[in-house]
């Protein structure tokens, strides 16, 4: 049934168990590793997000949960059962891919009754259940249309309604948006958080897109090259990134030139020009006192400052007016890359946009995290 | 219009071998069948007087009745052994990756480069051997050989086509493998199938080259049967089983198209 939240109160023990786990599961394709080592627990109903570019083992991932392919190392479970050898079609997964994969030979009841179908479901409660889940969809009175007769947002639902229906233990969803325009896609996504709350379903979602990551997150997975390189929540990531990688690929950022001066338990202290700056120490383990490092800092967290205060100085490169607020682009010896930016209010920014002027940059120590210089 | 004297000539040209090329394309079928009618004994264009004689004349002659009805028999057995075992190679082919399997493709194809007439010839030494030169067994594994391609790359081509994220959906939606296969994969492939099954069975209907090799006076097929009754006679009884060869197969693929409609059975539109 389809239900209503208290429907689906585990009992206390199962509620113990993550919905999904991952035990140090890797896959291979010859002799290229798509997923190397991935431990992984998602929370019974939480929404987590495998975020990363293209090639980083997210899809691979996901369709090792799906039981699409069979990882060489490791063992995965699904609501404390172990699954590593279960075929896909007794893992009671529902997955919804980029191009919905709607079956173009059925109607969109039959589409949706599909699993219901596959599991010997009686014939009235499947015409029950799929009513049900097509009204919570918004798509009565379609029940008799083929796929290729609906529209982009439409057939979206369909795959989430035929996903759904089933009960899944775990939501999978493969880049859904990416195929839809701009505006659709906001509403879908308002839509589909919406229902995953409502129904509480466990949700592993893929992107490559970090807004739409941080947007629907209760905790994302950022991968790169085959390896989950941080899980945490949309904040956290975006304000204690635990690599260069997550730092850049999550939000804007710039990279400073600093030096460590002090390292003190959990945090460290960085100079870079004359300020002087607390990071966590994590990132900088096996440094030590003088080691060159990049302070990563966000584009809002660095200031126009009186000369005093001031951390060094810069030309402006260029000013971009972005409506409520100014980007502006600053060459300094003191960026990694000969030149950072920042963001200003667009009232602090004025007198300050034209190529030239000469600007003292402060820095706001809250939110910094310096990293290892790479070779 | 102002465009210059020689850009108009240029597209009446155009037009003009347009409908130059389409006209030599029907002109052999138009000209038999305008035949077919004649009244008198000869192959003649144009007929004076119109008669529905050598249609008559074409049903009754019992080489001709004979030689149609093992076309049926070895049409229907070729169609359908090419149609499994094609699709199961293709199958194999699109979906596995293994050691020689393009050996196995290029094997399957070969058929498409070797004539005919070598492939008769060599059925019929090797059913002399085996003292099989007066069976229906011969003539059919003869034209499965010679349908094989054509099967192979319609079923290949529909199944490279089909959605592989179909099937996964399906599975993940707990359908069993044999489910999948019969509620998604097969459904989706059913222009494929159709359109192997009719070359086929077109092919096989209108095979002369091998037929002659590998058919006895028992099993000898429309075609050959025909070619035994021109080398006597030169009437237009030839010219009236054109016209019925001609409807009969124009039938078959006005059928498919109803049912299916012909761009998706020709594999020409996207199975979609």
């Amino acid at each position: 049934m389809l239900s209503r939240p208290g429907d689906r109160q585990p009992t206390e023990q199962v509620a113990a168990e993550a919905a999904v786990r991952l035990d140090g599961v890797s896959k291979r394709f010859g002799p290229s590793v798509a997923l190397d080592q991935a431990w992984l627990k998602v929370r019974r109903g939480e929404f987590m997000t495998l975020l990363g570019p293209s090639g980083c083992g997210k899809t691979t991932l996901l369709n090792l949960v799906a039981g699409f392919l069979a990882p060489n190392e490791g063992e995965i479970f699904i609501d404390g059962a172990l699954v590593t050898d279960v075929p896909a079609f007794a893992r009671q997964t529902g997955i919804v891919f980029q191009n919905y994969a709607l079956f173009p030979h059925m109607t969109v009841a039959n589409n949706v009754a599909y699993g219901l179908k596959a599991r010997g479901v009686r014939k009235d409660e499947i015409r029950r259940r799929v009513a049900e889940i097509l009204a919570m969809m918004k798509l009565s009175g379609y029940e008799e249309r083929k796929p290729r007769e609906l529209s982009g947002g439409q057939q979206q639902r369909v795959a989430l309604a035929r996903a759904l229906v089933i009960e899944p233990k775990v939501l999978l969803l493969d880049e859904p948006f990416s195929a839809l325009d701009k505006n659709l896609r906001a509403s879908m996504q308002v839509e589909v958080k919406e229902i995953q709350r409502r129904l509480g379903v466990t949700t592993i979602f893929v992107t490559h897109d970090q807004s739409e990551a941080l947007s629907l997150s209760d905790r994302i997975a950022v991968m790169s090259a085959g390896r989950i390189c941080q899980i945490d929540t949309p904040e956290a990531l975006y304000r204690r990134p635990a690599d260069r990688f997550v730092a850049s690929f999550i939000g804007e950022g710039s990279l400073l030139h600093a030096t460590i001066e002090q390292m003190a338990g959990d945090s460290a202290i960085v100079s870079v020009g004359r300020s002087k700056i607390a990071v966590p120490a994590a990132p900088l383990s096996g440094l030590s006192t003088g080691s060159q490092v990049d302070l990563f800092v966000r584009p809002e967290h660095m200031q126009v400052g009186a000369p005093d205060t001031a951390a060094f100085e810069g030309q402006v490169a260029a000013a971009i007016y972005q409506g409520d607020h100014v980007d502006l682009y600053v060459d300094a010896p003191e960026a990694a890359n000969g030149r950072l930016m920042m963001r200003l209010a667009a009232r602090e920014a004025g007198g300050l946009s034209h190529a030239g002027s000469k600007v003292a940059i402060a820095i706001l120590g809250e939110d910094a995290v310096a990293f290892p210089r790479t070779a | 219009m102002a465009q210059p004297v020689s850009q108009r000539l240029l597209g009446l040209t155009g037009k003009f071998l347009v409908v130059a090329v389409l006209g030599f394309i029907i002109l052999p079928a138009f000209v038999v069948t305008i035949a077919a009618f004649n009244d008198k004994a000869i192959l003649a264009f144009p007929p004076k007087e119109f008669s529905l004689r050598w249609f008559q004349n074409a049903i009754n002659y019992r080489d001709f009745r004979l030689g149609f009805e093992n076309g049926v028999i070895v049409m229907l057995a070729t169609s359908i052994i090419a149609l499994v075992v094609g699709s199961a190679f293709a199958y194999v082919i699109d979906r596995y990756r293994f050691r020689g399997r393009n050996v196995i493709e290029g094997l399957l194809l070969a058929p498409l480069v070797v004539p005919h007439f070598t492939v008769g010839l060599g059925m019929l030494i090797f059913a002399a051997q085996i003292g099989m030169t007066r069976t229906y067994t011969v003539v059919i594994v003869c034209q499965v050989i010679l349908v094989l391609p054509f099967v192979l790359r319609s079923v290949y081509i529909s199944l490279r086509n089909l959605d592989h994220r179909l099937e996964l959906a399906a599975a993940s939606l707990g359908a069993k493998p044999w489910r999948v296969l019969l509620t998604v994969t097969l459904p989706l492939l059913t222009p494929g199938l159709v359109s192997g099954w009719l070359f086929a069975a077109i092919l096989s209907f209108n095979e002369f080259t091998a037929a002659l090799f590998v058919t006895a006076q028992r099993t000898q097929t429309l075609p050959v049967a025909m070619y035994n009754y021109v080398r006597e006679y030169a009437d237009p009884t030839m010219a009236a089983l054109s016209v019925i060869f001609i409807v009969v197969t124009a039938t078959l693929l006005a059928l498919a198209n109803a049912f299916l409609g012909l761009g998706k059975v020709l594999n020409v539109e996207q199975a979609r």
